[in-house]
């Protein structure tokens, strides 16, 4: 089981990707297939398995879309 | 929340539940952020009251569940000394930008940190002028172009950029500056502290709390949010260094 | 030969404008919606070998124009309305020390910070003297980008002949548009010879000269004091005589006029033409001067049997209508219609208002 979870906001996402440069595990990326309901690409977890929840997404976010959870 | 898993991160309830404004990797909404956080944290959601500016963050008042007022352009140091004046037990915290503090509002900063008004001061830095179209701010960097420094800034015309935190720190009315940035999530959590202990200060009576925020503008900077990151770094931090310029707590505990 | 046009902003034909009628100074500070005007001027003042000064306020900013216009210089600033607030003091010294210089005021919804939408709301700011003490500007209200050009390029000779300050009140609607022009001749900048020939008050040293120059709006003998605001009412006297600028479309055989000026003025323009239509004979009086204000041809039209009433049509809540009712005296009604928050009415709309008076 993954130590951390995150869950997005997805409709506040601006897809910055200060996320993605955050992240120590490498676990983020901007979903290039798909926009959320302003037109961004969102942020997500794309090996959710690998989360430490160390919440620096969470606190470099500066739409606070990201809620973190630790095991 | 799933069974066994403790929550670590979430919005702070301080933060209206609304969309903010700002572009896509902006500095100001992190800002917001740990601001709103410290409130909650120190329960002084209630009691407190902000400036806002003319600026980026002229909408500010929409984003924090504070009581609120507009200044105007660069007198929010002027308006937080009315305030606090009034009302002496409440925080006051007034947030501007380098044109609002450093250009059109050098006057009232420095006066109301020469006097000593116990209010704290969040200045965003990020060495351009937003709202109004890119153009040159006071803390514009050497040769930075800018829409009215289309040749980069001039040096030998209009003046080096003002390094406002070490001007600041010689008021003997100030009782802490210093200068944070939010470039990575390190320095978010410190600047998260510095932002409370600014409010402690404050709630001491000792002076003036000055807080500068390194901070971007991928919009006027012309770059990706992850290349205001590098611009950041390399330019930015090179001339504004961090750290803290002035604590009189400090001095009080050797 | 056909001239040739451009097509152009009419934020920026005031920089162009004024770098061709030879100004050489521009100082100013950022404010939507005016900001084109300083970046065209940042890049073009430099080409021309002049000076661009991003001054730290609008106050800081004024007394910069001060500085150099009484130093014999063809000065200009443009701001916004809250800008245009904080200029005052400037102006009502620069106004009193009879300084020449160029201002462009493009307007903005107010009270407060407002809105960047359009508005009329500065008339009183602009012609009652938004400063302290007995002082006027002349005012200039263009509703073309045509009309910016020629009248910002006169400007500046009018400013010189009268040694007082031009006012180009513009806003934010103007300011955005974009039409073509025919662009007037670049005159050379002055060297420093010819500024001293053409302003032998200003301070620029003593030179030849057997008396010192001084430049002051302080006059703390009361006869002083009154002697300026007499010598000063005198020359506005002068001023109204020969510069008052209006325009009357349709207006011969009108039996309604609409009084509008700026922005106004062209929906007013489609308004009478609609009524034409219609065969109501409606007609508009536009003053182009909004100082000296066109109290002449006003007072005619107050004084024909067959004129019925005036419809003052202005983006505010009512502040050209009262020179408009001054003039008129109680002869006829003088009615209004306005909207702010930038909102412009349609010719339809102002119609509507005419009929429900009739």
């Amino acid at each position: 089981m993954a130590k951390g979870k995150v869950t997005f906001n997805e409709n506040l996402c601006k897809g910055c990707g200060l996320c993605v440069a955050a992240c120590p595990k490498k676990i983020l990326e901007l979903d290039k297939t798909r926009l959320n309901a302003k037109g961004y690409h969102p942020a997500t977890s794309v090996n959710p398995e690998e989360c430490i929840g160390c919440a620096f997404c969470a606190t470099q976010c500066p739409d606070v879309v990201i809620t973190v959870e630790r095991f | 929340m799933k069974e066994g898993y403790t929550l670590v991160y979430k919005r702070p309830d301080t933060l209206l539940k609304t969309r903010m404004h700002y572009c896509p990797g902006c500095f100001h909404s992190i800002l917001h952020k740990l601001i709103m956080e410290v409130v909650e944290e120190m329960g002084i959601q209630n009691d407190v009251i902000g400036v806002s500016p003319v600026g980026c963050s002229v909408f500010a008042y929409d984003y924090m569940d504070v009581d609120f007022q507009e200044a105007a352009h660069g007198r929010a140091c002027a308006v937080a000394t009315g305030i606090k004046r009034t009302l002496p037990n409440h925080p006051v915290f007034t947030y501007q930008g380098d044109g609002d503090l450093a250009a059109i509002g050098l006057a009232e900063t420095m006066h109301a940190c020469n006097r000593g008004e116990k209010f704290s001061i969040f200045f965003v830095n990020n060495a351009i002028y937003g709202m109004t179209g890119g153009q040159m701010a006071p803390t514009t960097l050497e040769g930075q172009i800018t829409t009215t420094s289309p040749y980069g800034r001039d040096p030998k015309n209009v003046g080096y950029p003002m390094k406002m935190a070490e001007m600041v720190s010689q008021l003997p009315g100030v009782a802490y500056c210093e200068r944070v940035c939010l470039n990575t999530p390190a320095n978010v959590r410190k600047a998260k502290k510095s932002i409370r202990k600014c409010f402690e200060i404050q709630a001491q009576n000792l002076g003036t709390t000055f807080l500068e925020v390194v901070s971007n503008c991928p919009t006027n900077w012309r770059l990706s949010p992850i290349k205001t990151l590098d611009f950041v770094e390399n330019n930015m931090l090179k001339y504004y260094p961090l750290g803290v310029k002035k604590d009189v707590t400090a001095t009080e505990e050797k | 030969m056909a001239q040739k046009r451009v097509l152009m902003k009419g934020n920026e034909v005031i920089a162009e404008a004024a770098i061709r009628a030879g100004c050489r100074n521009y100082f100013g500070y950022p404010i939507t919606p005016q900001t084109e005007v300083m970046h065209y001027m940042a890049k073009k003042m430099v080409q021309v070998g002049g000076n661009f000064v991003q001054a730290e306020s609008e106050v800081a900013a004024i007394n910069m124009v001060y500085g150099a216009a009484a130093a014999g210089g063809r000065i200009m600033t443009t701001t916004s309305s809250p800008g245009f607030s904080l200029m005052q003091e400037g102006i009502s010294y620069i106004a009193c020390a009879d300084i020449p210089c160029v201002i462009a005021n493009v307007q903005r919804g107010g009270p407060g910070l407002g809105t960047i939408q359009p508005s009329q709301g500065d008339y009183f700011q602009s012609v009652k003297g938004g400063g302290h003490g007995d002082y006027k500007l002349i005012v200039f209200a263009p509703n073309s980008v045509q009309e910016v050009v020629d009248y910002t390029y006169n400007a500046f000779d009018l400013a010189t002949k009268w040694m007082c300050p031009v006012l180009i009140l513009s806003d934010g609607a103007i300011g955005q548009m974009m039409e073509k022009v025919i662009l007037p001749e670049p005159i050379p900048a002055r060297t420093a010879e010819e500024m001293r020939d053409e302003k032998p008050w200003a301070t620029n040293g003593k030179g030849k000269r057997t008396q010192r120059n001084i430049i002051t709006s302080l006059n703390i003998q009361s006869d002083a004091m009154e002697r300026r605001n007499n010598e000063l009412q005198e020359k506005y006297h002068k001023i109204e005589g020969e510069e008052v600028r209006y325009e009357t479309y349709k207006a011969d055989d009108a039996e309604i006029l609409i009084t509008a000026y700026g922005l106004s003025s062209r929906v007013c323009k489609k308004a009478v033409d609609i009524a034409r239509e219609q065969g109501l004979k409606i007609g508009l009086v536009r003053p182009i001067t909004l100082w000296p204000f066109p109290t002449k041809v006003i007072d005619e039209f107050a004084a024909k049997p067959n004129v019925k009433f005036f419809m003052d049509v202005e983006m505010n809540v009512g502040q050209m209508i009262e020179d408009v009712k001054l003039v008129v005296n109680g002869r006829k009604p003088v009615y209004f219609y306005g909207r702010t928050g930038g909102i412009l009415a349609t010719a339809e709309e102002i119609l509507e208002q005419i009929k429900a008076k009739m």
